[in-house]
């Protein structure tokens, strides 16, 4: 410990951000242990580690780099992070036991999943103040939103549904059925296409964006496993639009979807009840966030291989990665 | 025991129809329904009416902390209501309950009459397994299908199965199992069982000795406790217990859990901690195994608990979750058939399709062979979740879930 604390000091003492140019910092979420662990992208270890809210899940972070967004689920806010200096510089008003969410790509509104209302709440960032709150319906959990920013998606739980909304209006459009417990929703960078995690129903929905319809159901297959254990949760497409990988829960591995077939070519063994997933920017590393084992898995981008494993908190929950 | 009353007065007595939640099922569905429909024009409306047939009395219990809520299994069902509303909105689905009660062991048929004259095609039966096959036959003849939500008796799904009957509750062999996989996994073999005099309890001791030759437990010795009709509840009597309850088990050869069966409050609540040599207790009291656990969190949990506790104001029961899955099974099969076609949803609900969330880790489906639910068991001491079975180890071919209960290789049910 003592010796984290000095690695520590120093690097506080030489500032946060002055770390080797192609290094990036790993943000995790700890569900159980109310804490965040800031992980050094290049030498894969721990570097801080921040007391935070209750019950921290969904974590973002400002396209500048500058600010992480928590939800603080049981704390009922969101909290904001100071990344230069690690602290608690404020909250966002997120409405009731927020769980997940999605910033816009111009960086100036966010999209909470309140899982106990049945509600999204749009937030202005600047202002901190709630724009419009969308009923959906049972559970919220999974938010996606199109690379241009006209849309947003989603997932309600028990409702089993994505919910197509317009961002202009913040309105539903489409309620597309998927399978059951879907729980996140990633677009293609194209914009063309919205992948849909199902829980419990063990698939993928692929839904056509100009025709809101699932056009495809991606299924999972391991020798060995049965098919219940088989759970998909955080989804993450490269930004080629080639490669999307699964976090498959409590089968502990992380698919790798072809984008043109469909098919899986490979699956990543990493730890216990996998849910989230993060690249960081230069694409060349896949972050999953392993619940039950309290850890982290970097998986290498072009061989598809476990690199390391990196314990954080208990029950890790969400991963972000700065954007420099 | 027949009800002196007659049909008429008794349905006086104990009919009180309702539309239950109005408030809350409006608030919480109708909003987005509200916004779409000023957006789209009117769309049309498509309801599901479901009817809730339950026994009820009050009840007492050993400990006034373990009386059964007035709107026991009734909230599980308004929620799954208010549930289906909220996605029904998007569909133009409406779901509706009404609940009719009769006395235990009352004749429930002109009740059953009166909810499938109101239209409800689709009835939860909180019945003893008298009751409910009293009208499982006038059920098929009318196109009624039923959800048994509170019978356990194992014989309800199999040598007297039905074809219209799903069964959402777990039943006593199921329970047994989950408890005797949990012991066996902490190596606990050698078991003392005290059973009750009633019927149920003696079921339930029955379902224990079978779950004892399927896992590799030893019952020791077995002893009965008579329910002489003493009062439940008796200013001092708590004195008069911790003496007797040490005497009672004296006699009882070396063992490493007292199995207790006690459906009906006469003596398991009084076992734990008064038994002669320091042993813990499961069954009745002690380690319970159940459908359901009022501090679940697991799997999502803690969304369905919020979600109870806001609109029943307590914690959810077994009996709760078990209507909450059989309405919301309804629930899910008019959406995925887009409506309330009888036969569209019967076939779907049987269908390999079919499958249900219900915040226990893994899909739910009915075993096609006599209809009833596959689910695991909690593990729980009144406080917490000590253990959800099936236990790591207990291999299946088809489903891990089927070491819990009666097998279809074993089964004496056959549907027509």
């Amino acid at each position: 410990m003592g010796r984290i604390h000095s690695l520590l000091a120093a690097a506080m003492a030489t500032g946060f951000m002055a770390t080797p140019a192609s290094a990036y910092m790993v943000y995790v979420s700890n569900e159980r242990d109310n804490t965040v662990t800031v992980v050094d992208s290049t030498t894969m270890e721990v570097v801080k580690t921040l007391n935070v809210g209750q019950r921290p899940r969904g974590i973002t972070i400002s396209h500048d780099g500058k600010f992480i967004y928590l939800c603080a689920s049981d704390d009922d806010t969101i909290e904001i992070i100071d990344t230069s200096t690690m602290e608690i510089v404020g909250t966002l008003p997120s409405g009731p036991d927020p769980e997940l969410f999605v910033l816009s790509p111009d960086g100036k509104t966010l999209y909470v999943a309140n899982e106990d209302d049945n509600l999204v709440t749009v937030i202005e960032i600047e202002s901190k103040r709630v724009l419009a709150e969308i009923p959906v319906g049972v559970e919220p959990e999974g938010m996606g939103i199109s690379p241009d920013g006209s849309v947003m998606v989603n997932t309600s739980e028990t409702t089993n549904m994505a919910h197509f909304i317009d961002t202009a209006s913040n309105e539903i459009t489409d309620n597309v059925l998927v399978d059951s417990r879907p729980r996140f929703a990633e677009f293609t960078p194209d914009g063309k296409q919205v992948w849909i995690s199902a829980e419990i129903g063990g698939t993928v929905s692929v839904i056509d964006n100009e025709t809101r319809e699932v056009t495809k159901k991606v299924t999972f297959e391991i020798p060995g496993l049965r098919a219940e254990s088989i759970q998909p949760v955080g989804v993450r497409i490269t930004a080629d639009g080639k490669k999307a990988y699964v976090a498959l829960g409590p089968a502990n591995r992380v698919a790798v979807v072809n984008t043109e077939t469909y098919e899986v070519e490979k699956y990543v063994l990493v730890g216990q009840r996998v849910w989230q997933l993060a690249f960081t920017p230069d694409q060349k590393t896949i972050i999953s966030t392993n619940g039950i084992s309290n850890d982290i898995t970097f998986i290498d981008v072009a061989t598809d291989e476990p690199v390391q494993s990196v314990t954080v908190g208990a029950l890790p929950w969400g991963v972000v990665v700065s954007p420099n | 025991m027949k009800s002196a009353v007659p049909g008429t007065l008794a349905a006086f007595f104990c009919f009180f129809s309702l539309i239950v939640n109005v408030p809350g099922a409006l608030a919480q569905g109708a909003a987005p329904g509200q916004s779409a429909s000023s957006k789209k024009a009117e769309k049309p409306v498509t309801e599901v009416k479901i009817g809730y047939l339950r026994a009820y009395a009050p009840q007492l219990a050993l400990s006034v902390l373990d009386v059964p809520p007035r709107d026991e299994g009734v909230a599980g069902a308004e929620l799954a209501i208010a549930d289906n509303n909220t996605t029904g909105s998007f569909l133009g689905q409406k779901f509706m309950l009404e609940v009719v009660e009769v006395e235990p062991g009352a004749d429930v048929t002109q009740a059953f009459d009166q909810l499938v004259g109101n239209g409800n095609q689709y009835v939860l039966a909180d019945l003893s397994a008298e009751q409910l096959l009293s009208i499982a036959d006038a059920a098929r003849d009318k196109g009624v299908l039923l959800f048994n939500v509170g019978a356990a008796d194992d014989s309800l799904r199999e040598e007297e199965c039905r074809a219209n009957i799903f069964h959402t509750t777990p039943t006593r062999s199921m329970l047994a199992d989950g408890l005797a996989q949990y012991l066996i996994w902490k190596q606990w073999r050698r078991w003392v069982l005290i059973h009750g005099s009633h019927d149920g309890d003696k079921l339930l001791a029955d379902a224990l000795r079978r779950a004892a030759t399927r896992f590799g437990g030893e019952i020791v010795a077995e002893k009965l406790f008579e329910d002489r009709g003493t009062a439940r509840r008796t200013d001092s009597g708590v004195v008069q217990i911790q003496k007797q309850m040490p005497v009672f088990t004296q006699d009882l050869p070396e063992h490493d859990v007292v199995l207790v069966a006690d459906e009906n409050e006469v003596f398991g609540t009084y076992v734990p901690f008064r038994t002669w040599v320091p042993r813990p207790v499961a069954g009745s009291a002690g380690l319970v195994p159940s459908g359901w656990h009022p501090a679940s969190e697991q799997w999502g949990g803690t969304q369905i608990q919020n979600r109870f506790e806001k609109a029943a104001d307590r914690r959810m029961i077994s009996r709760d979750m078990s209507a909450w899955i059989a309405v919301r099974t309804l629930g899910e099969a008019a959406t995925r058939t887009q409506g309330n076609d009888f036969a569209k949803i019967d076939a779907f609900v049987r269908s390999d399709d079919f499958s249900i969330a219900a915040f226990m880790g893994q899909k739910l489906t009915f075993r096609k062979w006599n209809l009833q639910l596959r689910q695991p068991i909690f593990l729980g001491d009144g406080r917490s979740v000590v253990s959800t079975s099936p236990q790591e180890g207990f291999l299946h071919q088809v489903s891990e879930l089927d070491t819990l209960g009666v097998d279809q290789p074993e089964t004496a049910c056959t549907l027509d």
